[in-house]
């Protein structure tokens, strides 16, 4: 292919056909400031932050679509390109609502950088502010169109890569907005609550339902027993919040913090990842012995079992009867564990930290009170647990180590990497190996299933019969495999679906971002997690093994099916 | 088969329809049934004449009468007088402005005497729901010309040669673009019909459909022969429900005829047509927004590279041109390029529908060929201002045009020479406005216009057309501040060049435009509080001046309020509290006694 010879800001560069400009200038270290863009999404143009001049053009190009040509002279920064960015944003702002200072997103706003990056200084326009309803009908997504500046990034992930469509751009022109179908509340729509809006907006009009104040004043509440568990994918991601590298494993200062923030037991999500190792793992072999319904789809995901329901209702029965950890966990805690502390669970206010807002929903759903109680009571996101620790003045990157309390903190690396995409079929997968075989596992890691592909498959041996296996992240790649089975095309016995790309570590819930090499430096923290744990599977954990020998009795028994496994509801899109 | 000794044209255009032809056409056929007429005489509803201010209109063949403003209650009396005893019914007939006697002739009306009509050439002479009169005025002549005689790079060689540019507005090369389709290769090619016509005032494209659908058939069909396509749709919006079935007519019969499907002109070539409804949306006349349209999503358009002829309709190879464009090709292919090259001026070739509006005596559609003046098409087809007001303005191009004042009236009409006077082309909008206009007043108009119908999807139209119109209603309601007007041209500056479609960047013109010739209008606004052409109703103040008053009491009396007072004979006075400013005491008063 014969490249494409260009200049831009007189430096010389040269790039395959198809470039952007803006690529091109990133290549060669030119910095050119962008609003809609995101790498990851379909390319619009429309902010019109990112023009540049091009010789011979009378307007100005939008840098990252104008795809490069030969001999093509190209400046980034001359008056008319300084002018036209600044008047854009002092455009933006003249009808913000400028409550910066208590903006949930003062500091990490996208908005304010360009206005401080570009240098506007005064407020030239005042438009008419907006004063539309925020729509809070949603456990997990709050929507502030007020704040909204229409660069469509979220309705772009929700469509493209989330397949899911359940906000758009109504209306035109200044009036335009981004809105469900018929205006309804979110909750009223096929919104799965998965957050990856939040992860790309760059204002707050698009957040997580805030939960804090709720724990708070449990914390607060000298009769509650207050518990949390925290998820694995957590571990991974909550250092970046407080200036870590992405990727550092910061589990045993995670512990501390929560243990510093008053929690009276700091027990692990993963506990409960192991339980569901035994319950899904026994689900599925009956599904093998009984012809089905197969293939058998994982239920971890909140973001995919809703995405189910509303989408693909017809293939409900392969989805795993199994509760998802967080609601596992949920359930235990007010019965066994209460329990065996002899604690009343009426005082029991259960915590969950999830790198997911989908979680919030699930946990408020009618079904989810086996225990008698609301099996968990709160559920905040990564992100929200670094704010309550900022806020107590813990400072959390000098904290030492602590150790989760047992039993319910006591895992298995098999369970850590429930964090990641693959994770929960690679856990699976170790158990299901040796208890069908009898025989130990020379090696653990099951190579084949991880990755980040969207969608993967891979063949595994099991009891001398092939078992096909795929695993998609990500509800547009979960769609498009979906259909491929509807279709007739593909085969497979046992499917693992995350609902958000790169499963956990790229919840709706994390530290801001959607960059996929932070993607994939927390997934590299969960495999070293994986590494270091003594026991690696899900059915060696000690006490895993307790609560069935002494509590629940069978793995997929009578007991363990009423409290550990749910049903499911069709639901409508709209 | 009947021997038909008169053919009577009624129009029966939307203009027209409105105005009522069908009752008028139900009354003579009524009429002409009980004189025992309606064998030997025919009535041919036809499309829009182009003279709407005139219409119902009914011409008579083989007279050539040309009857305006006809009511059900006239035919009687045309029947018996004209049809009957072949007297020339005089009362019907249409009066020059200032002229004395009534014109009996089509081809002697000022209005049509310096017209052209080339893509309106079947406009208002056939029945549009017949294929038969299409054909028989050369209809399919050039299709079956292209697709027996003709290569594809024949046909657009001849395009080529005719100098024919886009008359949607953008004024490119029509041979060049088809070249550009033809030269993608893609199995799966589109040829789109642009009918979105948005501006206001403007309804060529509406007519053309109406009038003679089958010609922008023929011109999609050639087209199709020519870059490689086999499938095209006209993208004509839900607003133009006559054309619209006009246009499904005529596909069906053109279908029934073999003219359109497999195997066309017993040749390889087979080309079918579609109609896709558009919403209204201004923005979707927009190439990219409405090829996004016609795939079922949001009317948004998208950046350009790449163009539409390299990846358009659902990513493939797609040439769109617009109704009136279309129009001309199947004459250029018939009579050849050299032919149509022959009218219009170095660049501009051919000639040019204008919709003519505003205050001017003759409204309607005219043709003209390229590099008629101004003047020419305002004063010697227009017949001028009404009411013997002075000429102000003229506003060509659409929103998004330009305002020339007195001084240009001698200006060319063509795409170069409107360009180099600051207006445009457009798609032929043509506004005229007398000295009782507020240049203003109309730049917050179009600016209203535009920005209601900015699509929202970049950041400097969607917002900074808001802005700006903020700040004209800010001046036209007395509020405008110092460096407003600095404001306006800066903003001005960043939609027009950092915008993402041509909807953006020709957003300001109406605002820069009116600056360039009428700036003084703007500083009376904000400096004086002044708004010297009286419309800004929040900078007048109505009062009555002594000396010229005579007390007829007429004002007094045309006061919806009660505002004024005084005795006959005597001077009156306006309470200014109670006044509204409304005009009517303006309006009322015969001795210019009234200032504001």
């Amino acid at each position: 292919m014969e490249r494409i010879k260009l200049t831009i800001d007189g430096i010389p560069v040269e790039v395959d056909p198809g470039t952007t400009i803006l690529e091109a200038a990133k290549r060669i270290g030119i910095h050119v400031p962008t609003l809609c863009y995101h790498p990851e999404l379909r390319l619009e143009g429309a902010c019109r932050i990112c023009v540049v001049e091009v010789e011979g053009m009378k307007n100005l190009a939008a840098s990252c679509v104008y795809p490069v040509s030969n001999g093509m002279v190209v400046k980034t920064n001359t008056d008319a390109v300084r002018k036209a960015r600044k008047t854009v944003v002092e455009l933006l702002i003249a009808n913000h609502p400028m409550d910066c200072l208590v903006c949930r997103r003062h500091g990490e706003c996208e908005l304010q950088d360009l206005s401080r990056q570009l240098g506007v200084r005064q407020i030239r326009f005042h438009g008419e502010k907006r004063d539309i309803p925020i729509d809070e009908s949603s456990h997990s997504v709050i929507r502030d169109p007020n704040k909204c500046i229409l660069c469509g990034r979220c309705v772009r992930i929700c469509e493209q890569t989330q397949a899911v469509s359940a906000i758009g751009v109504a209306n035109r022109g200044a009036s335009s907005i981004v809105t469900t179908p018929f205006n309804h509340g979110l909750a009223d729509g096929p919104c799965v609550g998965c957050g990856q809006c939040i992860n790309v907006c760059p204002v707050a009009a698009l957040a997580e339902k805030d939960d804090t104040e709720r724990v708070w004043d449990a914390l607060n509440d000298k009769k509650a027993h207050v518990i949390v568990q925290v998820a694995p994918a957590v571990r991974a991601a909550l250092g970046e919040e407080f200036g870590m590298r992405p990727g550092a494993l910061v589990t045993g200062k995670l512990v501390t913090a929560l243990r510093k923030l008053g929690f009276d037991r700091v027990f692990d999500t993963q506990f409960a990842a192991d339980v569901t190792i035994m319950e899904e793992g026994h689900e599925f072999l009956a599904r093998l012995q009984n012809n089905g319904p197969l293939p058998m789809i994982t239920s971890c995901s909140p973001g995919w079992v809703k995405y189910c329901e509303h989408f693909f209702p017809d293939m409900l029965p392969h989805v795993s009867s199994c509760k998802s950890p967080q609601q596992m966990f949920g359930v235990l805690a007010k019965t066994y564990y209460a329990e065996k502390s002899e604690i009343n669970p009426a005082s029991i206010f259960s915590v969950s930290v999830m790198p997911c807002t989908a979680k919030k929903t699930e946990a408020a759903r009618d079904e989810m009170n086996t225990s008698g109680y609301q099996d968990v009571d709160a559920v905040i996101t990564t992100r929200e647990l670094a704010n309550m620790i900022r806020e107590a003045g813990i400072d959390f990157a000098n904290l030492q180590d602590g150790e989760f309390d047992l039993p319910m903190g006591m895992s298995t690396g098999a369970s850590t990497i429930f964090g990641v995409t693959g994770g929960v079929m690679e856990a699976a997968l170790r158990s299901l190996s040796e208890l069908v075989d009898g025989k130990e596992l020379a090696h653990v890691e099951f190579e084949q299933v991880r990755g980040f592909a969207g969608i993967r498959e891979a063949s595994v041996e099991l009891a001398g019969k092939k078992v096909r296996v795929a695993i998609a992240n990500g509800l547009g790649q979960a769609k498009k495999l979906l259909d491929q089975i509807k279709a007739g095309n593909d085969e497979y016995h046992f499917i693992e679906i995350m609902g958000c790309p790169g499963g956990c570590i790229g919840g709706g819930g994390q530290p801001l971002s959607t960059d996929p090499e932070i993607r994939m430096k927390r997934a590299a923290a969960l495999y070293r997690q994986d590494m270091l744990k003594r026991v690696r599977k899900s059915h060696d954990n000690p006490a895993v093994k307790e609560l069935y020998k002494n509590y629940l009795g069978e793995p997929n028994g009578e007991k363990a099916h009423h409290l550990l496994h749910t049903h499911y509801t069709q639901r409508s899109k709209y | 088969m009947d021997l038909i000794r008169s053919h009577i044209l009624v129009c029966a255009g939307t203009g027209c329809a409105s105005s009522g032809c069908k009752k008028v056409s139900n009354a003579m056929l009524e009429s002409m049934q009980k004189h025992g007429l309606d064998k030997e005489v025919k009535i041919i509803e036809t499309g829009c004449f182009g003279f709407c201010m005139m219409g119902p209109i009914v011409m008579i063949y083989p007279e050539g009468a040309f009857y305006c403003q006809v009511t059900p209650e006239d035919a009687e009396e045309l029947v018996t007088e004209h049809l009957l005893k072949g007297r020339i019914v005089e009362r019907l007939l249409f009066k020059e402005s200032g002229g004395q006697r009534p014109v009996a002739l089509f081809n002697d009306i000022g209005f049509y005497q310096k017209q052209n009509r080339v893509a309106l050439r079947n406009c208002g002479a056939i029945d549009a729901e017949c294929i038969e009169e299409y054909i028989a005025h050369d209809g399919y002549q050039a299709l079956a010309k292209a697709v027996t005689q003709m290569t594809p790079a024949e046909a657009i060689d001849e395009l080529k040669k005719s100098g024919l540019r886009g008359r949607g507005g953008g004024g490119f090369p029509t041979g060049r673009k088809w070249e550009f389709a033809a030269a993608t290769k893609d199995e799966v090619k589109y040829v789109v019909c642009n009918a979105d016509e948005g501006d206001p005032g403007a309804f060529m494209d509406r007519s053309i459909l109406e009038g003679d659908p089958h010609s922008i058939i023929e011109a999609m069909a050639l087209a199709g022969y020519a870059i490689g396509a086999r499938q095209g749709y006209v993208y004509v919006r839900a607003e133009y429900p006559i054309a619209v079935e006009r246009l499904s007519i005529a596909i069906k019969a053109a279908r029934e005829m073999g003219i359109l499907g497999n195997n066309i002109f017993g040749s390889d070539f087979g080309f079918d047509l579609g109609i896709r409804l558009g919403a209204g949306a201004f923005v979707c006349g927009e190439e990219t927004a409405l090829i996004s349209s016609i795939e079922g999503r949001r009317g948004t358009p998208r950046p350009r590279p790449p163009y539409p002829a390299v990846k358009g309709l659902w990513n493939k190879p797609t040439l769109i041109n617009n109704v009136e464009t279309f129009a001309n090709i199947p004459q250029i292919i018939l009579k050849g390029g050299e032919w149509f090259a022959s009218m219009g001026t170095e660049k501009s070739k051919g000639t040019k529908v204008f919709a003519l509006a505003g205050n001017i005596n003759n409204t309607g559609l005219v043709e003209v060929p390229m590099g008629t003046t101004l003047r020419e098409i305002v004063y010697d087809i227009g017949g001028g201002i009404p009411g013997g007001k002075a000429f102000k303005a003229c506003q060509t191009g659409g929103p998004s045009g330009g305002c020339l004042p007195a001084e240009y009236l001698d200006t060319h009409v063509d795409y170069d020479s409107l360009l180099a006077v600051g207006s445009m082309m457009g798609s032929g909008g043509l506004i005229v406005m007398d000295e009782n206009t507020c240049m203003v007043d109309v730049a917050r108009f179009f600016l209203e216009f535009t920005q209601d119908e900015s699509c929202g999807k970049c950041i400097p139209c969607r917002e900074g057309t808001k802005r700006m119109l903020e700040i004209l209603e800010r001046i036209t309601n007395g509020e405008g501040r110092e460096g407003d007007i600095e404001l306006l041209e800066e903003l001005s500056e960043t939609i027009s060049r950092a915008s993402l479609c041509g909807l953006g960047q020709t957003a300001p013109n109406p605002v820069l435009a009116t600056l360039r010739f009428f700036r003084h209008e703007y500083e009376a606004h904000i400096n004086e509080k002044r708004c010297p052409a009286g419309v800004c109703q929040a900078l007048l103040s109505y009062s009555i001046i002594e000396d010229k008053c005579k007390g007829c009491t007429l004002c007094k009396k045309a006061c919806p309020v009660d505002a004024i007072s005084g005795d006959v004979r005597k001077p009156h006075v306006i309470d200014i509290e109670k006044c509204i400013k409304c005009g009517a005491c303006v309006a009322k008063c015969p001795f210019k006694a009234i200032s504001r």
